[in-house]
């Protein structure tokens, strides 16, 4: 009760501190709006829908690409795991291509497919798939050899060890490397959204965009703040259930 | 035949390594047999090759030359019926107490699930440890964890029970409380065990024989009869004397053969 009391409290000091700089004029008013001012323009945002369908739009652009992430990701990290043609060859392309940042897809995936969902879908997709599947190879490579030997002694072979023993022996990892996966989706797919101009819908990068170019700071501010929101939820939602299973089970802290 | 009342025949068991500093003759025409319901403890310096051939009697490992039998039956791969028990308990995390042991059990047997249970706390309980069967295995001791270790080899009824070190990582209260638990098992289960230590004292307290190896190349020395009643004590005087008689030998040959190693100019 009194850590969270604290943390509140923290962030009360931040915005005092926000509010205060306002005041004292130490930037622009254009540069810089009130808490309250962004706060207006949430509740009026909020209000109309726009938030609530722009958010809409994004999350279903996110889980779309990062489930197809996922889908080609863990299979792609396996197979790198288990076989080392596959891990000389597309390891190594994936280790190449998760160090190329995810907007540098953009101007490739504009010229193949255009202003269009599908440019949206395969950076998103591109930027979570190569970081998923180097975490699961990882992952799977770095299960203590004891325990495949174990499994083998007492009878287990070939897919029951891939299932019952070399799966379950990564579970950290996997999840460790699907948190890693969504952060990457996420900051792939704003970056194609603030990039790739559609008009099949407006998603919260559009905003920040529009924000941009509207010179309305409050705007730029607010989704921001909206998207820092939505990131730290999603890590309780999705992710912290997982962990905390670790933490009962491994006795890992997470 | 010789063999035929053997448990295991080791028949001239010859296995090289290679490794960074040329090829390691980890075990050299080794031949050994093993009665059924005996304890074996393999005692030697590190590198002399006992572990190694613990391995090629679980069949995680194959032998150059020679061949390794269990009840006549040659050993081309592991099977639950020869179980291990390595150093590190090697038990699974992501299971509880009571699915690490039923994992064996389950490859092996094929019964109902709450007769597959009622077994597996059997052996719990016979290591004492039937409270803790849905503890995660994080929360165990490093005995504990041994523990359940036995237990999960001992469920699934290998005919032979192998283990590795198993005790070395304990402390001395822990290991020697588990001395006296694991004499009473294999008094009541009857198994035969091949149990592999570096600790002299560990192996006349447990063995009824005890098998000298020596390194360079790997080979056996000298074998020790132990004829001391059960159940025995580590402390005992009377052990403590057979001890020292073995690691004199043990020494002896280590000498012996560190001229050798001298002599080739190897070291």
């Amino acid at each position: 009760m009194k850590r969270t009391l604290n943390i509140v409290l923290f962030f009360l000091a931040l915005l005092v501190a926000w509010e205060l700089c306002v005041r004292a004029r130490v930037w622009p008013k254009v540069l810089l709006p009130s808490p309250l001012k962004v706060g207006e323009y949430l509740g009026a945002a909020a209000a109309d829908g726009t938030l609530l369908s722009a958010s809409w739009v994004t999350l279903k652009r996110l889980l779309l690409g990062y489930v197809a992430g996922i889908a080609l990701g863990v299979p792609l990290g396996l197979l790198c795991a288990r076989f080392k043609y596959a891990q000389d060859t597309l390891g190594t392309m994936a280790l190449g291509l998760q160090t190329l940042p995810s907007v540098c897809w953009a101007p490739l995936a504009l010229l193949w497919f255009g202003q269009t969902e599908w440019a949206v879908f395969f950076i998103t997709f591109m930027g979570s798939l190569w970081s998923i599947a180097l975490a699961v190879e990882g992952g799977v490579r770095n299960v203590p050899p004891i325990y495949a030997r174990a499994a083998r002694t007492m009878g287990s072979r070939g897919l029951h060890t891939w299932i019952f023993v070399a799966l379950p022996a990564a579970l950290p990892f996997v999840v460790s490397g699907m948190k890693q996966g969504w952060a990457f989706a996420w900051r792939s797919l704003m970056a194609a959204e603030i990039y790739v101009t559609i008009l099949t819908g407006f998603g919260l990068g559009h905003l920040l965009h529009y924000g941009r170019e509207l010179n309305a700071m409050e705007q730029v501010i607010a989704i921001m703040l909206l998207i820092v929101g939505i990131g730290l939820l999603v890590d309780r939602l999705l992710f912290l259930p997982w962990e905390r299973f670790m933490h009962r089970r491994w006795g890992l802290s997470g | 035949m010789s063999t035929a009342r053997s448990k295991l025949s080791i028949q001239a068991v010859s296995k090289r390594f290679q490794a960074s500093g040329g090829e390691v003759h980890a075990l050299d025409e080794v031949s050994l047999e093993v009665k059924d319901g005996e304890f074996v403890c393999l005692v030697g310096p590190s590198g002399c090759g006992k572990s190694t051939l613990l391995n090629l009697i679980a069949g995680l490992d194959r032998a150059d030359q020679g061949q390794i039998l269990a009840d006549d039956q040659v050993i081309t791969g592991p099977g639950p019926d020869r179980l291990v028990m390595f150093q590190e308990s090697a038990l699974f995390p992501w299971l509880d107490v009571m699915d690490n042991v039923l994992f064996g059990l389950k490859r092996k047997q094929c019964m109902p699930k709450k007769e597959l249970r009622d077994l597996a706390m059997h052996y719990l309980r016979l290591v004492g440890l039937e409270r803790f069967a849905h503890a995660s295995v994080h929360e165990l001791s490093g005995g504990m964890k041994q523990r359940v270790a036995l237990a999960r080899a001992l469920a699934p009824k290998p005919r032979v029970l192998l283990m590795d070190e198993p005790f070395a990582a304990l402390d001395a209260m822990t290991r020697e409380q588990l001395y006296g638990d694991l004499q009473r098992i294999w008094e009541e289960c009857k198994k035969t065990i091949v149990f592999v230590t570096h600790n002299v004292r560990e192996a006349v307290c447990l063995g009824d024989r005890v098998v000298l190896f020596s390194p360079h190349p790997g080979r056996i020395r000298e074998q020790f009869e132990i004829h001391l009643p059960r159940s025995r004590d580590i402390n005992d005087v009377h052990l403590a004397e057979h001890a020292a008689l073995i690691t004199q030998a043990l020494k002896s040959h280590a000498q012996a053969g560190a001229r050798t190693v001298d002599g080739k100019e190897v070291a």
